[in-house]
């Protein structure tokens, strides 16, 4: 059996437990999977995929988590975040665990929940967004995904509503594997595929934290795809923390699309994963949107981590400030590409873009590749790419003064990656981040 | 305290030092004067254990200790302080924070207990009204955007925060006008003891007149050609390094 094939039973099985679903999202799968069946898993051949290779995803024999697994009590929760959040929505291995979830107290007309209980239930944004803004004709993952998912969050705040305390959706994998009833075969690894959508109203404000962790040690496969839509003045906070086991595959695609006068920051932080492939696509789709989109990525060992944005000004008087930051020890390696786009309507269009790696070890590597396709004459575009080792003479300085030498370079390391820290406002998340790139320094340092 | 003997060291592939004798005794000031490239810089780097430079012979003996075989960490923490030539800006990392995880590392060697924020901020206040310092340098990072006169100022003001026991000095007048200089000088002299002893490392007399030292050593070409009393500095002045190159018998 080709793993192709594999996909294509898994989608048959997956097909007879979706029954309350809209018929215009079972469509919607018919096509996705016949565009995944089409593509197959993207080759090195493939530009956008060229220093990542997804071979191992693709030879790996995946089962679809069905979330019986949804123990959750023991499984980590590697971002310590103290209780901030307004409510709380977990999945382990893609299903809606209620038990571990905290719905909390939302403002009125609020919906945060189960994408799939929204959906069976016919919520409107559900009907006129889901899987209408993250394309799959040419993103085999993103097809993957829309053919897959199970369930995921679903979070919609009404005109002109201020949400003063930010949701967390964690999605939790719990290592566990499924025994192949047919044959005798070792029990193969899972793979999930959880799907949000955010829908902010025009006016409204708010902050939305995803989370990603395993068990420790734990081989699956997490394929997410993220919706953001933002009305006329909406102004979101966005956070997605990557901590996976190291063994795990990460495959993430965030799409946005902003509305006039909408503001959106998006913060990327991949801390974990042996491979690691995050797209971000914003769209500035009205007159006077703002984007922001900070990312820090960490690997030590052979992990590989790619990042890959575009930011798209459609329409004119948009801002977009751009920075990413990667840290990468012993054989890790890290790609970036960056793409601007900047369409023909788009005059007086701000960017800025920054990309910078720090290189702890010899054999460490980044590739990285600013992208600017400029088609409007008015504007303004920068970009800046940079790749180094640590400042030996900022060591030497340090230790001079007797602080030890892993602490220097921690010292200076947590420096590096405090430009992107900076810019999370939710205090918390920054602090909680901030810790768990600690251990993980501890680690790469010590290795 | 100190003893170097027949010191050599060599970077990027060249011999700069080429027997260093050198002995300095608790409670005293020597100064190191020589013109440019004579290695000056280098003794100080050698001393505070940068790992770029490489000791290809001698010895050196630090309170009875083989300061080559220690760290530049351990160095610093055995009491010795280098106060930079150039120092180092360091983007991202907050002075006061660095300053006392330095203070307190130090500490924890001396066998003192870890100063509090309180603590730390009473004491960094003290020592910058001292200096004539403004404290928002302190919320700063690390010489980021410093003038070249508040670099100098840090390092000795780092200094009479750590309190070593030999403070090597090299070149903290550059770049410092005369007032500013006076002040460095009163915060170097508020720390003079019995105990403690400066390495003054400079290329004018000037910083000698505000700094009296005990000994005064002239650096060429990586050897020590001439040793004596303060007076040396006043004749060096007068006559310029030329007037060594032979050096003297006896
Ligand atoms: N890190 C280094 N790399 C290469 N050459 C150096 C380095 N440090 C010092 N030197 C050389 O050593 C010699 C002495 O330099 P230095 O000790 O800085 O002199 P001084 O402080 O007396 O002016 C000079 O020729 C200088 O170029
Ligand atoms: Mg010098």
């Amino acid at each position: 059996m080709s793993n192709l094939d594999n996909y294509q039973a898994e989608f048959e099985k997956a097909r007879q437990q979706r029954a309350g679903e809209p018929a215009r999202i079972g469509r919607v799968r018919d096509e996705a999977m016949r565009r995944f069946l089409a593509q197959g898993f993207p080759t090195t051949r493939h530009e956008e995929w060229r220093f990542t290779s997804v071979a191992p995803i693709a030879a790996a024999n995946f089962a679809l988590a069905n979330g019986s697994g949804a123990a959750g009590e023991t499984t980590a929760r590697p971002f310590e975040i103290p209780d901030v959040f307004g409510a709380e929505l977990v999945f382990v291995d893609g299903s809606y665990a209620p038990a571990l979830s905290t719905p909390g107290t939302l403002p009125a007309g609020v919906q945060a929940g189960s994408l799939s209980a929204y959906a069976a239930g016919r919520a409107d944004a559900i009907e006129q967004h889901l899987t209408q803004v993250a394309p799959f004709d040419r993103q085999p993952f993103v097809a993957l995904n829309t053919a897959f998912f199970r369930d995921g969050a679903y979070i919609n705040i009404p005109a002109r509503t201020v949400l003063e305390k930010p949701i967390h959706v964690l999605f939790l994998s719990s290592g566990e594997t499924r025994k192949d009833e047919q044959s005798s075969r070792e029990s193969r690894p899972h793979f999930s595929c959880p799907r949000v959508l955010v829908v902010l109203g025009e006016q409204s404000q708010a902050a939305i934290v995803e989370s990603y962790a395993g068990a420790d040690g734990a081989e699956y496969f997490t394929n997410v795809v993220t919706e953001i839509v933002l009305g006329d003045s909406a102004v979101l906070d966005h956070y997605k923390l990557q901590h996976e086991s190291t063994q795990a595959f990460h495959v993430s695609a965030v799409y946005l699309k902003a509305a006039r006068s909408a503001n959106c920051t998006s913060h990327s932080v991949s801390l974990g994963g042996a491979l690691v492939r995050n797209d971000v696509i914003a769209v500035l789709g009205g007159e006077g949107g703002q984007c922001a989109l900070n990312g820090l990525y960490v690997a030590d060992g052979q992990r590989h981590i790619d990042n890959h944005t575009t930011i798209d000004h459609a329409m004119p008087h948009c801002d977009s400030r751009e920075i990413y930051k990667g840290v990468l020890a012993d054989r890790a390696r890290g790609v970036f590409n960056g793409k601007i786009i900047v369409r023909p309507d788009a005059q007086k269009t701000d960017a800025k873009q920054t990309n910078r790696a720090l290189l702890l070890s010899e054999d460490a590597q980044v590739n990285s590749k600013p992208e600017l396709e400029i088609f409007a004459n008015d504007v303004k575009c920068t970009h800046g790419a940079a790749v180094g080792q640590l400042d030996e003479d900022a060591v030497f300085y340090l230790r001079s003064r007797g602080i030890g030498l892993a602490e220097a370079r921690r010292l200076l390391i947590h420096a590096f990656a405090g430009d992107v820290l900076n810019r999370m406002a939710l205090e918390p998340i920054r602090t909680a981040v901030e810790r768990v790139l600690q251990r993980q320094l501890a680690r790469a340092l010590a290795a | 305290m100190l003893t170097v003997r027949n010191l050599h060291a060599r970077v990027a592939g060249r011999e700069i030092l080429r027997g260093i004798n050198l002995e300095i005794m608790h409670g005293e000031v020597h100064a190191i004067m020589g013109p440019n490239g004579s290695g000056k810089s280098t003794l100080a780097r050698v001393l505070a254990g940068h790992p770029e430079y490489e000791v290809t012979a001698g010895e050196v003996t630090f309170e009875g200790e083989d300061l080559l075989e220690m760290d530049p960490e351990e160095r610093a923490r055995a009491g010795i302080f280098l106060a930079f030539q150039y120092p180092v800006e360091i983007p991202g990392v907050n002075n006061a924070y660095f300053l006392k995880a330095a203070l307190n590392t130090v500490r924890k060697q001396r066998g003192l207990e870890e100063l509090d924020a309180m603590e730390f901020m009473t004491l960094v206040r003290e020592r910058m009204k001292q200096l004539d310092m403004d404290e928002s340098l302190l919320s700063r990072p690390v010489n980021e955007g410093f003038s070249g006169g508040e670099k100098k100022r840090n390092e000795i003001f780092q200094m009479a925060v750590l309190e070593p026991k030999l403070g090597v000095l090299d070149e903290t007048d550059s770049g410092l006008d005369i007032d500013a200089l006076k002040v460095v000088a009163g915060g170097v002299n508020a720390m003079r003891n019995a105990d403690r002893a400066f390495l003054v490392v400079t290329h004018y007399q000037r910083l000698l007149n505000y700094i009296v030292p005990d000994q005064v050593h002239v650096l060429t070409e990586g050897r020590i050609i001439r040793s004596g009393g303060k007076e040396l500095a006043l004749e060096l002045e007068e006559k310029g390094y030329g007037w060594l190159e032979q050096p003297v018998g006896g």
